[in-house]
């Protein structure tokens, strides 16, 4: 300790009856430990490190993620062979399991009508092509060929798009390559310097 | 001869990553979404689903103060894992052990939450969790929940870090202790552990900066921590005992009275029905 | 990133975090390092056990100021006058490192006589038009002179140049005049930064600068995100070249990004002004109507840009295939053209304005991250329809039942698509060293969840589909978007899911065989096999490499070492670590110390060596002497190291590309609480406001607003990825507002309580977290300035909680990269709880007169506040 040792009659009597004591000799009787205790082994051995990456910040810490013979997710933590994080990783990556398995996600495909209260539940296809008969009713109403000084400017300001940091650089590539061969010129994320 | 922490807060940036990553693989639940306005620290202490806690301690003087001496230190508590440990001692059913890696394990099957632990670790670590504590932070499906380690399904039991049990017994390092992103928190064998920290004590001397260990060469009641500290302040800044003290150090001097006490009575007795 | 793209020639990082253990002294500053960027931190707290000194300057005592050597306190908004100083120092104390400032930087070149500096001109440069609010950047120029062609054909022009650097004129005096009032009284006076801290920072800059030492410079969005952002990272570009650190090790300017794929997304541009690469997206405010006119802006005559027209034709034959013909320029008619600033901000404005219909938001929640965020939910309202895609319910998803709101007024018809998180799908996505990772899919997604490529894949092929048959020309490109990305896996085939590997094949460009379909067509091995007349085809040419053959995934790379880790992952460009390293080597092509080795010529092999890819021609010697009159590289000696730059140079001195001012200049905030003690120019004059009855300012200087208020992030939240996650949301469970103890003992508020902190704007509440971390600064005239801090991470969904603190924060941005101002506002507090938000101003129509076509924003122009 910090302090400088002094004398004390709770440290002379604890001295005195150390070896006696129950608490020094308890690990070495093997009869203790329970059936479980014994068989107790860390649920990622044996099971597949899958090699991936934090979703959160822009370091790119590489993790590893062990997946039961059964698909299930059963831990996430840092792969030591990374060069940037050496296998560290920050309470955000070390959360990507409670991200990842988490009661609240939604993940379904949802649909509110205008004016509705409430969501309702849709297949994923119906709301695609929705969304598909949206958008090109909208580029049809509001595409211009021409500006009005004659210039060719082939494009819709009547949609927009908003994100692109936080999904991978080859969904970022179809988005707009779609988008902005549609003609649709606001495409933006977050990055703007 | 054991495995251990040594814990060096000089190294620690308080990003709570080891709070987390103790949580993740001992998939415990959140104690709940309290602000306290206790610097950044809002989970407060060491409990029974909190294994790993850090504490935030802000000195800073008035506003004339060079900033340069103001201080915010961080440090990531844990269960000390005694040489002798109090809860061991007080456990009526066995159900805490010293493990082959010579830290103090809390068997979940076997512990009937009577609770004589809790109040005999000397540092206030183990923490009573009720059944219900489990149920209601159970955010996650049950599938990817630990199914090594039961505590999480058992109810009523006693609490603490298992210095990741589970993970030495395949050679993985505690779960704390490997996401540190600055290496604050050091997991290994203890003897190897105690002379690498001499050596960061005598380094930082050498920078100009006092600091000590806690929990090494002790001569308290308790012994050497399995899990001990580099701190530059005194213990009771980071809410540690500047003395802790093995609750069954009482007992001598209570054995001792109880036994004078008897004999008192016995003599008094004697002298009474002589007569 | 144009700060480092005009100083250096690439905006991205110009190093790695692992270099960072190599430095010799670390400032951090615009950057809370340690808790935005805890992992990468890890080579800070290294470099300081090795002795480096850690430096941070921030408006708050945070977790990185904690541990760091010198922590110094500074006024939200003054950095440049801070960095100014320093310069100035550096020069007036002959502290620079002459000999790499002579050789590598523009130092020496002359200034043309028509240049007006803000020290003459009030704080203003010459050309300052005051009918359109901008600058005619025609004098930012340099003497020319002609000199004669290599080739004998004739003389070519170039900057004249004083190699003594005596001339008046020259780059470095006119720095030094202009930085000549920042010193350290000023930085006392402004910034509120002690003397004394000054002293010791200028002091262990140059210590640990020169040969043997370097320092290096680390930022993130606290110095970005102001409406004078890109200046910023231009004052810290100047300094770090006066300091000899760029290209070397331990040194350069680490960029810290924010989100997981920020660099990628930038790369391969989801922005409106750009296509892969940085290549300028087409515009109609130039004369880009072909594709020869295209080049005409967009190609240059010397440096790495003379190859543009080989990787904007690779990227019309990855876009339209078969379509793309020289007959038909290529197809670039098919590509849209910009016709003026439709970035966030300004899109923001005008669907607010009704003239947005539909709307995506995917993977981003400007609901509760969003700058006056009531004014972004209330344009939510006026679309039309809105595609959410997302993991969780967003506060975007959740616009038309928020507080305040009655959903069966909201028109808009909304859809959600859910999304899978990142275990869940494979793909890549490229950090703040611009090193492209590819991760594996662990499992399977979650219930109907989709990754965001399956979910653009299928639109696109409804899109097709629907248009398939019309015979309209502008749906011509649809119909040639080249759109086959099936996977190989059978397993992902079966579910429709597009190979990512495909897309990344298609980004690293191919042969293209004519008549043979694109799998049969080989890979192109780098950008350097890249062509011009359509026989190669190319997504993102700086990501060239990557996928060399069809086998090889170099993202997938996974062996990494001690030092630059060539093996794991794949940086741009060319995998190369650091850049610009062949400053790291003295012009004789020698370390410029042993200890600050990296790259260095190797005489008998004829080539450069060292540890990592050279950011250079690997053979051309040092001695290779300029080439007047030449294009491409061969314009650049053998020891001209910033190859992209036409001349080959760091820019001290930038000509023309910026539009607020070729050097540096401290403008107040436009809501700044203090008069700007430097120039009789309050604010930026080129800075874009939209002055309207939703986005109301607080006046410079107003009584009602006293206090500046600074947002940041914590470590422990992102936003939505972090809100609904038990673990996290318990660590910091609800927004807090950092206030000194001083003016909580004015505003009678203890620690914890309530407190409302508002603007003209809007107000939110937020719990009192009274700390001595938080100073009140001393500034000139006695003045004492209180700063509130409120973390940026909140909003109502999750198991953490708190008040959007982009409800305080009124639209403003930068006129270079339509950045925002997020860091410097003003504000007033009071203790209790706020009134329940009901309609405001933000939400109301605002009268036809405010409104601008597409949202179009103002120059702030001439303020002339006294002086």
């Amino acid at each position: 300790m910090a302090t400088k040792p002094t004398i004390d009659l709770t440290s002379v009597l604890a001295n005195a009856v150390r070896g006696l004591r129950l608490s020094e000799r308890v690990g070495a009787l093997p009869n203790v430990a329970s059936k479980r205790t014994r068989a107790l082994k860390g649920r990622v051995k044996g099971a597949k490190a899958v090699v991936s990456l934090c979703p959160y910040c822009a370091v790119g810490c590489s993790t590893l993620a062990y997946v039961s013979d059964e698909g299930k997710l059963l831990d996430v933590e840092g792969n030591p062979d990374s060069p940037v994080s050496g296998g560290h990783l920050c309470p955000k990556g070390s959360a990507i399991f409670g991200m990842t398995v988490n009661e609240a996600r939604w993940t379904t495909a949802k649909y509110r009508a205008p004016f509705a209260t409430e969501w309702e539940e849709k297949p994923l296809d119906w709301v695609l092509d929705r969304i598909a008969e949206r958008f090109k009713k909208t580029r049809e109403e509001t595409f211009v060929r021409n500006l009005p000084n004659g210039k060719r400017v082939n494009h819709t300001l009547g949609i927009a798009s908003l994100g692109g940091a936080t999904f991978g650089i080859e969904e970022n590539y179809l988005l707009q390559k779609l988008m902005k061969t549609c003609g649709v010129v606001s495409v933006e994320n977050q990055a703007r310097i | 001869m054991g495995n251990g922490f040594f814990t060096d807060t000089t190294l620690c940036i308080g990003c709570k990553a080891c709070e987390v990553a103790c949580k993740q693989w001992n998939q415990l639940p959140a104690d709940g979404y309290e602000f306290s306005g206790n610097s950044y620290d809002n989970t407060m202490a060491l409990g029974g689903t909190t294994w790993r806690h850090v504490a935030f301690i802000e000195q800073t003087g008035g506003p004339e103060t060079p900033p340069s001496l103001n201080k915010w230190l961080m440090m990531s508590d844990v269960c000390k894992h005694c040489t002798y440990a109090g809860c061991m001692e007080a456990c009526p059913t066995g159900a805490i052990v010293r493990n082959e890696f010579d830290d103090v394990y809390i068997q979940p099957d076997v512990c009937n939450g009577c609770g004589y632990c809790v109040p005999s670790c000397p540092f206030g670590v183990v923490d009573l969790i009720a059944h219900a504590d489990y149920t209601d932070g159970r955010h996650f499906e049950s599938d990817g929940r630990n199914h090594d380690d039961a505590t999480q399904t058992t109810g009523g039991i006693a609490g603490k870090c298992t210095l990741c049990y589970d993970r030495q017994k395949v050679g993985f390092t505690p779960a704390c202790a490997k996401a540190c992103p600055t290496e604050s928190i050091q997991f290994g064998d203890v003897d190897e552990l105690k002379a690498r920290a001499k050596k960061r004590v005598a380094q930082l001397e050498a920078r100009g900066v006092q600091s000590y260990l806690y929990g090494v060469d002790s001569d308290s009641s308790v012994g050497d921590l399995n899990a001990f500290f580099l701190l530059t302040e005194r213990p009771g800044a980071y809410n540690l005992p500047e003395r802790p003290v093995l609750p069954s150090t009482h007992q001598p001097a209570g054995y001792t009275s109880a036994a004078l006490a008897a004999a008192a009575l016995a003599l008094v007795g004697f002298v009474i029905f002589r007569a | 990133m144009p700060g480092l793209g005009t100083s250096f020639g690439r905006g991205g990082a110009t190093t790695y975090v692992q270099d960072l253990q190599n430095a010799d002294c670390i400032l951090i500053e615009g950057s809370n390092f340690a808790e935005c960027h805890p992992v990468a931190f890890r080579f800070v707290m290294k470099a300081k056990e090795r002795g480096a000194k850690i430096i941070h300057v921030d408006p708050r005592f945070t977790r990185t100021s904690a541990v760091a050597d010198i922590y110094a306190p500074i006024r939200s908004g003054t950095d440049i006058v801070f960095l100014g100083a320093l310069i100035s120092w550096m020069i007036e104390k002959e502290r620079y490192f002459k000999e790499y400032v002579t050789a590598f930087t523009n130092a020496a070149y002359l200034v043309s006589e028509a240049f007006g500096d803000t020290e003459d001109l009030d704080g203003l440069f010459s050309g300052f038009n005051d009918v359109s609010g901008t600058y005619d950047t025609g004098s930012w120029h340099f003497e020319m002179e002609e000199v004669p062609r290599s080739d004998g054909n004739g003389t070519c022009s170039q900057p004249k140049r004083d190699e003594t650097l005596q001339h008046p004129r020259c780059v470095i005096n006119v720095v030094r005049r202009h930085f000549s009032r920042y010193t350290p009284e000023l930085v006392e006076d402004v910034c509120g930064t002690p003397r004394e801290a000054f002293l010791e920072i200028a002091n262990a800059l140059a210590d640990n600068s020169g040969r043997e030492r370097t320092t290096a410079f680390a930022y993130a969005v606290g110095w970005t995100q102001h409406t004078i952002g890109v200046q910023y990272i231009r004052t810290a570009a100047i300094l770090q070249m006066l300091l000899g650190n760029m290209g070397r090790p331990g040194g350069g300017i680490m960029a810290l990004r924010g989100h997981a794929n920020i660099q990628g997304a930038t790369d391969i541009p989801t922005l409106y002004d750009l296509l892969p690469g940085y290549l300028p997206m087409p515009s109609t405010l130039r004369e880009e109507q072909t594709l020869e006119g295209y080049l005409h802006h967009a190609a240059k005559p010397t440096g790495w840009w003379t190859n543009t027209p080989k990787y904007i034709v690779s990227l019309l034959k990855a876009y339209y295939g078969e379509a793309a013909t020289p007959e038909n320029d290529f197809a670039f008619e098919y590509l849209p053209h910009i016709s003026g600033d439709h970035s966030t901000l300004p899109t923001q404005i005008a669907m607010k304005d009704g003239a947005v219909k539909g709307y995506f938001v995917i993977g981003q929640n400007p609901a509760a991250s969003g700058l006056n965020a009531e004014l972004a939910r209330a344009a939510m309202e006026r679309l039309e329809w809105m595609v959410v895609v997302d993991a969780y319910e967003t506060e975007t998803a959740a616009f038309w039942r928020r507080e305040g709101a009655n959903p069966s007024e909201i028109g808009t018809e909304l859809f959600f698509l859910p999304s899978a998180v990142v275990l869940e799908k494979e793909g890549s996505m490229v950090n703040t060293n611009r090193m492209l990772q590819w991760h594996d899919k662990a499992i399977e997604p979650a219930g109907q969840a989709r990754s965001d490529l399956y979910l653009f894949h299928q639109l696109g092929l409804r899109l097709k589909a629907l248009y398939a048959d019309s015979t309209d020309p502008k749906d011509r490109g649809i119909h040639a978007l080249t759109w086959e990305y099936t996977s190989d896996d059978p397993h992902e085939r079966s579910l429709g899911e597009p190979s990512a590997l495909k897309v990344l094949q298609e980004i690293n460009g191919y042969v293209v065989v004519p008549g043979k379909p694109r799998d049969e067509c080989p890979q192109v091995a780098g950008f350097a096999d890249l062509k011009a007349d359509g026989s190669t085809a190319c997504g993102a040419w700086i990501y060239s490499g990557v996928a060399p053959d069809k086998t090889t995934n170099r993202a997938r790379n996974r062996k990494g070492d001690e030092i630059a880790s060539l093996d794991w992952g794949f940086a741009w460009p060319a995998n190369r670590r650091m850049l610009y390293n062949r400053a790291s080597a003295d012009p004789d092509g020698k370390p410029w110390s042993e200890r600050k080795k990296y790259l260095w010529w190797n005489e008998e092999a004829g080539k450069w060596d060292g540890p990592d890819v050279p950011d250079f021609p690997v053979n051309k010697a040092p001695h290779t002497a300029a080439k007047a009159g030449a294009s491409g590289l061969d314009a650049h000696s053998g020891s001209d190291p910033f190859i992209m730059q036409a001349d080959g140079r760091a820019h001290l001195f930038v000509t023309g590309a910026l539009k607020d001012g070729p050097l540096p200049t401290h403008y107040e905030p436009l809501e700044s609480v203090v008069r700007n003690p430097v120039y009789k120019q309050q604010s930026s004059p080129t800075l874009r406001e939209w002055d309207r009855d939703d986005n109301p300012y607080n006046a410079p200087e107003s009584p009602d607003y006293p206090y500046v208020l600074t947002t940041y992030r914590l470590t422990e939240h992102s936003g939505i990825m972090t809100r609904y996650v038990p673990w996290l949301a318990e660590l910091q469970p609800a927004l807090f507002a950092e206030i000194d103890p001083e003016l909580a003992v004015e505003k009678h508020v203890r620690n914890g309580d309530w407190v409302t902190i508002s603007t003209k704007l809007g107000e939110i509440e937020a719990r009192a977290l009274v700390s001595g971390r938080m100073r009140p600064l001393r500034l000139g005239k006695g003045r004492r300035l209180h700063q509130i801090g409120i973390p940026y991470n909140y909003g109502s969904l999750g198991h953490a909680t708190g008040d959007a603190v982009g409800d305080l924060v009124a639209l403003a941005m930068d006129p270079n990269v339509s950045i925002h101002e997020a860091k410097t506002i003003s504000c007033t507090i009071r203790a209790g709880r706020r009134d329940t938000f009901g309609r405001s101003a933000a939400d109301r129509d605002v009268p036809a007169d405010q409104r601008t076509i597409q949202g179009e924003s103002h120059p702030h122009g001439r303020d002339g506040g006294a002086a």
